[in-house]
């Protein structure tokens, strides 16, 4: 062969087509969506390549009906997505709460656009970084992956199933609409070399079986309808069979299993960038587009001399507090630009040590228009 | 006869872990889970190949006491969740069992768009015209003029018939039965799972506690005894002058027509699209 087998070829991808492409190499088998822009593309694609796999794509007739599908399909066994954007995505909250609160793995990918409610069809925004923590009613800790780039919309994608299966819950994937729709020469890695994580299913007797087995550090085996374990689910507060309940000790069980699940993992979870932060002084903190933009300024910043360096999470929830505090400490001013009224800088806050305190400084836009790396700059000037 | 098919419903049910229910004496929901356990048994399926899908509400309330795959979703949402098992795997029977208010109300959408696509779902709506289990208001089923907690003074509300519904939205089975006639409905039930496409009953029902007490209308066997005297098989009633059905439930299969099933059309495209590519 010709072609150097080292070097993988590179292809022009949107973040959307990754996103459709990482579903696909994560093994995704089931669609159900609902046509919004930024988003539709995710769904286009996969009408198109789930039928050649002899796999499902279906349109809903709304988003509450696609969360419902995907859930509804995944206690079957499917490894299953949906894609939506800010409308849809707050139609699906008590669908998400549905997933969390019975523990069924599947994907929501949320391109997001500027709200609330139709808001600035289809201009960028970052407004859902609290709603996708805490959209849905009642306590359920979140999965939330944020990709800045073409090529990690596609790992990330992975990831997010990953981690759905692993953890048997709804992990969203926040995308930037930018992101969403930039092009991007990026390689993909061979398949063979991704790696796949599956949900462990039960060997134990039917009669043995718990759908929510506590003695498994919180990651229990789980079986799909047809497969002869007749479990029952349900929304409502449930026991180790799925069976509901009243009884405090058995409600608060399920609570503090949902909650430790994920906290107990942090480590596994929690993905960040640290880029020139070792001398830095002052820092950025942002996510997704904002955080391309927040890079480019950094160079700019190091090549005229000043110490800037960027602090990107790329799991923005559980939040990365650890890498927050350790940032806090060494620098003396952190620059939160976001394309909302201050999210990000609102849990920021919540680490420093006094509500006065003025290491952060906040960056905000919601006009639909991006914050440029040379406003950036200008802002870390500012404050110098 | 009553021995025997009462070892069939305890067989299926739960008995060792979830009793006792929910239910109010003489509630109809109990009387239509022995009546849909005993159509499963007559056509001697595996059971790990059916799954039982609700909603929310005292209906919905049912699958957890019967021993199948079982899933209690959302309010509105039964089968939207049961569209994505059976989309998944198309070999699993799929019974739907759902509310006037679950069904009708917030889930009208789902209801009318799985129709439309005759997607292989048995849809079983207990449609005991109130919604029970938040107290008794007026669901899309209230009779006009009939009493309920949010209509105090008498629904002024237009209700939907069900089965009109269903009809207009195109599913390929629709049939309407009571709580009362247990053997026609367990035949009807049975033709329903057989039937390949959308298949839905409107079972009616009777919630004496609530909707009986506030329109008056006696206790649970009054109420029976109304499903009784007022209605009359589609047949009958086919025969008879227009007056004298007037203001009668009917029952009976009201439409069953052969139409390509959603799960097999989408198993003929993908073929086809794998041929494409071969090409």
């Amino acid at each position: 062969m010709a072609r150097n087998s080292q070097k993988p070829e590179l292809v022009l991808m949107q973040g959307n087509e990754a996103v459709a492409a990482g579903a696909l190499a994560a093994g995704c088998d089931y669609f159900a969506g609902y046509p919004i822009t930024p988003s539709t593309e995710i769904a286009e694609i996969l009408a198109e390549e789930l039928p050649k796999r002899g796999h499902t794509f279906i349109q809903m007739e709304d988003e509450i009906a696609s969360i419902a599908a995907i859930i509804g399909a995944s206690l079957a066994g499917a490894k299953s997505l949906t894609a939506t954007s800010g409308p849809g995505f707050s139609l699906m909250q008590e669908g998400i709460g549905f997933a969390k609160i019975t523990e069924t793995p599947c994907v929501v990918v949320n391109v997001q656009r500027s709200g609330p409610s139709t808001g600035l069809p289809t201009s960028p925004a970052q407004g859902e970084i609290m709603q996708s923590r805490w959209g849905s009613h009642g306590d359920s800790p979140a999965i939330v992956l944020y990709p800045a780039s073409v090529k990690e919309s596609y790992a990330l994608t992975i990831r997010a199933f990953n981690l759905a299966e692993k953890y048997r819950t709804c992990v969203i994937l926040l995308m930037d609409e930018v992101i969403g729709h930039m092009r991007e020469a990026i390689s993909l890695p061979d398949i063979s070399e991704i790696k796949i994580i599956n949900r462990i299913k039960p060997t134990v007797p039917a009669n043995w079986y718990k759908h929510y087995d506590e003695n498994q550090k919180y990651l229990s085996p789980l079986a799909s309808y047809g497969e002869g374990y007749r479990f029952h689910v349900t929304g409502l507060a449930h026991d180790q069979h799925g069976f509901p309940t009243n009884k405090p000790t058995e409600a608060g069980a399920m609570m503090e299993r949902l909650e430790k699940k994920i906290v107990h993992n942090i480590r596994d979870l929690v993905q960040i960038e640290s880029y020139m932060m070792e001398d830095a002084n002052i820092a950025i903190f942002a996510a997704g587009i904002m955080a391309r933009a927040a890079k480019a300024a950094v160079k700019i910043a190091r090549a005229e001399g000043l110490k800037v360096g960027l602090l990107r999470p790329l799991t923005i929830w559980p939040f990365p507090d650890d890498a927050v505090r350790k940032m806090l400490k060494n620098v003396e001013y952190v620059v939160v630009p976001e394309l909302n009224q201050g999210q990000f800088l609102h849990e920021l806050r919540r680490l420093v040590k006094s509500t006065t305190d003025s290491k952060l400084i906040g960056f905000q836009r919601v006009n639909g228009t991006l914050i440029t790396p040379t406003e950036i700059l200008q802002k870390i000037k500012d404050v110098l | 006869m009553g021995k025997v098919s009462q070892r069939v419903v305890h067989n299926f049910l739960r008995h060792d872990k979830k009793f006792p229910h929910v239910w109010c004496a003489g509630c109809s929901n109990g009387t239509v889970l022995g009546t849909i356990i005993r159509a499963i048994a007559e056509q001697n399926l595996d059971r790990n190949n059916i799954t039982m899908v609700s909603g929310i509400g005292c209906s919905s309330r049912m699958p957890v006491y019967i021993d199948l795959n079982t899933l209690h979703s959302l309010h509105g949402r039964a089968i939207a969740f049961a569209t994505g098992i059976k989309t998944y795997k198309p070999g699993m029977k799929v019974i739907v069992v759902t509310g006037d208010g679950d069904c009708t109300a917030i889930g009208g959408n789902h209801l009318i768009h799985a129709a439309r696509r005759n997607l292989d779902l048995t849809v079983i709506v207990i449609n005991n015209n109130i919604y029970g289990m938040t107290g008794g208001q007026y669901s899309p089923t209230t009779p006009f003029e009939a009493k309920a907690t949010t209509s105090p003074f008498g629904n002024f509300d237009t209700p939907f018939d069900i089965c009109d519904l269903a009809i207009g939205a195109g599913a390929t089975f629709v049939g309407r039965s009571t709580a009362f006639h247990t053997i026609e409905l367990q035949k009807m039930i049975v033709d329903a799972m057989e039937h390949k496409g959308f298949s839905i009953i409107d079972v009616v029902s009777a919630c004496p506690v609530i909707y009986g007490r506030m329109n008056k209308k006696g206790g649970p066997a009054e109420m029976m005894m109304a499903m009784r005297d007022n209605s009359i098989l589609n047949t009958a009633a086919e025969k008879l002058p227009p007056e004298k059905v007037e203001g009668k439930i009917i029952r009976g299969i009201l439409k069953k027509v052969d139409h390509p099933e959603y799960c097999e059309r989408y198993a003929e495209l993908c073929t086809k699209v794998k041929e494409m590519q071969h090409e």
